[in-house]
């Protein structure tokens, strides 16, 4: 069978593989690159569990034609944190045990990260409306959302400390 | 198709796929950079096109279709954006709804249109469904189709023979069909810009509240003149017919009245009156029923409020 040649970028590195049409995103993802994050629940963009970012925009992997991603920019849950500095998502969600068989979990932080970019400071019923679309059969979503509530005021507290460490630091100099 | 083990997957997927007669086939993909190319490959035997993908792949994998080749409309110039001005709106018809959502000039524009397509799905798939995918995969409860309706949207149909303005209510036949010809695909939508004095909106009927298909969904749009009398209206209807409906005594039970209570209830009755549902397992024919004269009512009444408050 014919394949397609692919070239693209995925967490910032440029890569290339070889694809037949029928191939998903996430196929590719897991099959052609091993990046083995992003999950595979439903295949029909109901679960959200292969949450990834294309173009800066949240989708399902499973209902994008990797051959799509062709000259495009591909965010996965490998590219969230930086060398051993985990995410301060990934690193609440372990302090509020936000999760526990952890199959969702790659795709609730891709889709949280992706909310918090957006909105830095949402409210609980926003949370919950942004994350519909990523089931999660354990946890009954309340740790989650807790989670991403507090990351969220944890990230606005660090934005505005270091806000006012500037000024601070702009009237002593003066 | 359920989860399965991913060395499964990948036996299935490297081998060719399998057609129902049991020939095996290759799926060639390609990107046309013009409406001439798009329209030209549309119409080899085979040909699916491929806007958002969140139906088509879906039903890649569930083997509902098995095409020959996958023509992916992206590329093609003024299939995406929004544009706005004296002459009306126009949005192309594999934007984003995201995108839709996020344009701030149109959501003020068109609010009903927005809340229709900000329903679909979960924000994974608005970051990829489309208009024109809504519209042509042609499900009796797609959301945006009512608020299209409503909004008066008019469609540029594109083909090898040329372009064709189609108004959005005569595009879906029957479940799953449309009357594009072959070859033919839809490259925008046309909305007017709103008068003074006139409101949309769009109300869908789930029994939860995020992630379902609609049991009923109603768009409505109406301009009221200066003393507050409704001189303009359209009413579209989802999930209560094989069709979308645009509901033509709907419209005349507003237009000549101050959209009081009477003529509301006049509005739900003929609304009502326009289904012809089915039951399944999402409501019975005699709720869908009463369901769509409630939400035509709800709908008209946000309409009217928004009408009344845009200066």
């Amino acid at each position: 069978m014919t394949k397609h040649h692919v070239e693209t970028t995925v967490n910032g590195n440029e890569v290339e593989f070889l694809c037949a049409t029928e191939q998903t995103l996430l196929d590719v993802l897991r099959d052609e690159l091993y990046l083995t994050g992003s999950k595979e629940g439903c295949s029909s963009g109901d679960c959200g569990a292969c949450s990834v970012m294309l173009d800066g925009r949240l989708v399902c992997a499973c209902l994008v034609l990797g051959v799509e991603a062709q000259g495009r920019k591909v965010e996965t849950i490998e590219g969230m944190a930086s060398g051993d500095t985990l995410h301060p998502l990934q690193q609440t969600f372990l302090e509020h045990a936000a999760l526990q068989c952890g199959i969702c979990t790659p795709g609730i932080l891709v889709a949280a990260k992706a909310l918090l970019e957006r909105n830095a400071d949402p409210s609980e019923t926003e949370v919950r409306f942004w994350l519909a679309g990523n089931l999660c059969r354990c946890t009954g979503y309340d740790k989650i959302v807790r989670a991403v509530l507090d990351t969220a005021a944890q990230m606005r507290g660090a934005t505005s400390k270091s806000g006012k460490a500037a000024k601070k630091a702009v009237t002593e100099g003066a | 198709m359920l989860a399965g083990k991913p060395e499964c997957i990948a036996t299935q997927y490297t081998s060719s796929n399998t057609h129902r007669e049991g020939k095996t086939l290759e799926m060639d993909y390609q990107t046309p950079t013009s409406a001439e190319d798009a329209a030209g490959l549309l119409s080899k035997d085979g040909a699916h096109v491929l806007a958002g993908g969140t139906d088509l792949l879906v039903k890649l994998r569930a083997g509902m279709v098995a095409p020959k080749l996958v023509v992916d409309l992206k590329d093609v110039p003024r299939l995406r954006g929004i544009e706005n001005d004296s002459q009306g709106w126009r949005v192309g018809a594999a934007t984003p709804c995201a995108e839709i959502g996020e344009h701030a000039a149109f959501a003020a524009a068109w609010p009903g249109v927005v809340e229709s397509l900000e329903l679909i799905g979960s924000t994974q798939i608005q970051g990829r469904a489309t208009l024109g995918g809504n519209l042509c995969n042609a499900s009796p409860a797609a959301d945006t189709v009512p608020a299209l309706i409503a909004a008066g949207a008019v469609c540029e149909v594109v083909g090898v023979k040329g372009q064709r303005e189609v108004p959005v209510e005569q595009i879906v036949t029957a479940p799953g069909q449309n009357s594009l010809a072959r070859g033919e695909f839809v490259l925008g939508f046309r909305l007017p810009n709103p008068p003074a004095r006139a409101g949309d909106a769009y109300l869908r009927f789930i029994p939860r509240t995020e992630m379902d298909i609609a049991v009923v969904g109603a768009g409505v749009a109406l301009a009221l003149d200066a003393k507050g009398v409704c001189t303009h209206a359209r009413v579209g209807l989802g999930a209560v017919a094989p069709t979308p409906l645009l509901v033509g005594d709907g419209a005349k039970a507003l237009i000549g009245t101050k959209v009081d209570g009477g003529a509301l209830k006049a509005l739900a009755a003929a609304a009502s009156a326009a289904c012809n549902p089915i039951d399944d397992k999402r409501g019975t024919v005699a709720y869908r029923i009463k369901v769509a004269g409630v939400l035509a009512r709800r709908a008209a009444g946000i309409a009217y409020e928004r009408a009344t408050s845009r200066k």
